[in-house]
């Protein structure tokens, strides 16, 4: 009974052993033939998706020329994630056709949508801008719908214009009456030799859609004045003031205030330069900083004081950012504020300003200048120049019968006879060029130097090198305009 | 009191082309404070070169100076009658045009 008992157990544990076997052989089996089920069906899926590529590709040819090495490296960064996702050709496809891997028209529905308006070339130009969190694709898109008006497309115009226009502002306003010279471009890198003689807007816009042909832009070849201030202001959300003349800053501030729009404001001279936003958030307009305008003879300008030409490039970057945060509404801009650069010593001064003032002619609560009656406003009258940097008539020359002028010195020179000719100019100035033989002290150390030519007129007898022809050193006269003294080189006969 | 003054936009021509002056400025007799009214006339007195007019107009700076207490528009400190404390800087400025 025990022996058949352990033979009749071994006989089960046989036959479970089998059909173990056969179980293990059914699973196998069914693996198998899941696992081909699903390689075919990711053959189908590839199949599918190669297809889609051609259509697509097809589509997007001028897209993927466009396509670069920046981009390409950019997606490599992202691609990880979605790689655990994603097959091959789907990787594939989001690399060539931009960061969410869709195109515009199913970007909005995909999985990857993100319900802005921006097409895979802007994603493409702008992606390093799209990165910055406090800027983002929100920034991007309300700056691409905003406007800005530069004034001025000098120095300070160059840099404003070339960065609004590279990082995607909507529309552009340009305006200057002037054209490209020479002696412009070491500061004004907007303008290239070529443009020599052009006008400095039509040299502007080519440089910008140079830059992005994507880019509206508008010239304005004949300057902005106080008929035509208004109406082209009206037409922007923010303003740049990258002018160089009094009478042009205060126009476009009672512009910007009659209109509603924030005005960006830089000034640069020498190695110093300026930058606020006038009239945004409660903050002070020009006129309330300035309601006097500043008297004409204590006034500097770049032709006659030299700017080297970084420090309005450093300016007018500034006023590029602070138009694009403006446009863009991201983070806190300079209203209220004040900034004040020291290029020499590369120090910078951030100063508080005051509010705005109430009694204001300009932004106060009773102003006076509106845009109704702007146009008849007369800024030169007020500010007492041109609406231009060109030189205003000297007002105080010395007398015509006093001067010698330059065929006659020519002469004198040459006739061999003794002179002493003083040169009173600035020895930065001298050192640019000067006639041969003559004296430089500065007007500024005349008084000191006086002994020095006193010797430089008295031979080695103590006679005056020329009895009849000398200098008076006391004629000195002033010249109201540019607050400079001058000196008479007179005869006396 | 001693103070720092500076001068900018131009106006340093104004005091030998030094922008930054370290002074040590006497109160007015039978005072201890000083005013920037009173520091105006200490510096046309003692410190400017040359050309007043360039920088003072009748007691105050002349039209285009932004005068800086401390960083801040001496509008909000109250213009000439702002009181000065020790070791304050003073910043005088000429608004700049050029561009
Ligand atoms: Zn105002």
């Amino acid at each position: 009974m025990g022996e058949r008992m352990v033979h009749e157990e071994e006989k089960l544990e046989g036959f479970e052993t089998r059909i173990l076997g056969i179980k293990d052989e059914i699973a196998r089996e069914e693996f198998t033939a899941k696992l081909t089920r699903i390689r075919k069906e990711i053959r189908e899926l590839r199949n599918g998706l190669d297809l889609l590529d051609k259509v697509q590709g097809a589509v997007s040819e001028g897209q993927k020329e466009l396509a670069d090495e920046v981009q390409e490296k950019n997606i490599k960064e992202g691609e990880q994630v979605q790689n655990n996702l994603d097959s091959p050709n789907q990787i594939d496809r989001r690399r060539r056709l931009g960061t969410c891997g869709l195109d515009n028209k199913s970007c909005s529905t995909g999985v990857f949508a993100s319900g802005h308006s921006m097409s895979a070339d802007m994603i493409r130009r702008y992606s390093r801008q799209l990165l910055v969190p406090a800027f983002g694709v929100s920034g991007q898109e309300k700056l691409s719908k905003s406007s800005v008006l530069v004034v001025g497309m000098g120095g300070l115009g160059s840099p404003v214009a070339l960065y609004l226009a590279a990082s995607g502002v909507g529309k552009l306003g340009l305006v200057d009456n002037d054209v490209v010279e020479l002696s412009n471009l070491h500061r004004q890198i907007i303008h290239t030799e070529g443009f020599i003689g052009q006008t400095k807007v039509s040299s502007a816009v080519s440089a910008c859609l140079g830059v992005n042909s994507s880019l509206k832009v508008k010239e304005y070849g004949n300057g902005l004045n106080a008929a035509n201030a208004v109406q082209i202001i009206s037409q922007y959300d923010v303003v740049v003031d990258a002018t160089d003349n009094l009478p042009t800053r205060y126009i476009i501030n009672d512009a910007c205030v009659a209109t509603g729009k924030p005005l960006v404001s830089g000034a640069a001279l020498g190695l110093e330069g300026q930058l606020t936003v006038y009239n945004h958030k409660n903050g002070p307009c020009y006129r309330c900083l300035f309601p006097t305008p500043q008297p004409v003879s204590t006034r500097q300008r770049c032709s006659d004081n030299g700017v080297l030409g970084v420090v309005p490039g450093i300016i007018g970057a500034f006023q590029a950012l602070e138009a694009i945060k403006l446009a863009s509404g991201v983070g806190e801009t300079l209203n209220s504020r004040m900034l004040l650069l020291d290029a020499l010593s590369t120090r910078i001064h951030m100063v508080r300003l005051r509010g705005r003032n109430s009694e204001c002619v300009s932004c106060g609560d009773a102003p006076q200048i509106l845009a109704s009656n702007l146009w008849e406003y007369d800024y030169e009258r007020f500010t007492q120049s041109t609406l231009s940097e060109e030189e205003p008539k000297p007002q105080n020359l010395i007398a015509k019968e006093d001067r010698v002028s330059a065929e006659e010195l020519q002469k004198y020179l040459e006739s061999g006879k003794a002179y002493v000719l003083l040169d009173v100019r600035d020895p930065h100035e001298y050192a640019i060029s000067s006639l041969s033989n003559s004296l430089n002290i500065p007007l500024s150390s005349l008084k000191e130097k006086l002994p020095v030519l006193r010797s430089a007129l008295l031979d080695s007898s103590g006679k005056l090198v020329n009895g009849d022809h000398s200098v008076q050193t006391e004629q000195l006269v002033e010249d109201d305009r540019r607050g400079w003294f001058r000196m008479s080189g007179r005869r006396i006969n | 009191m001693k103070l720092t003054l500076e001068f900018g936009g131009g106006l340093e021509l104004l005091f030998g082309s030094v922008k930054i002056h370290k002074v040590d400025v006497p109160p007015p007799e039978g005072e201890t404070k000083i005013t920037v009214k009173h520091l105006l006339f200490w510096i046309r007195n003692n410190l400017l070169k040359e050309r007043p007019e360039m920088f003072l107009k009748e007691k105050s700076v002349r039209p285009g100076v932004l005068v800086l207490i401390n960083d801040c528009d001496w509008e909000l400190c109250g213009m000439t009658e702002a009181v000065l404390e020790e070791k304050d800087s003073v910043v005088f400025i000429s608004t700049l045009h050029g561009g």
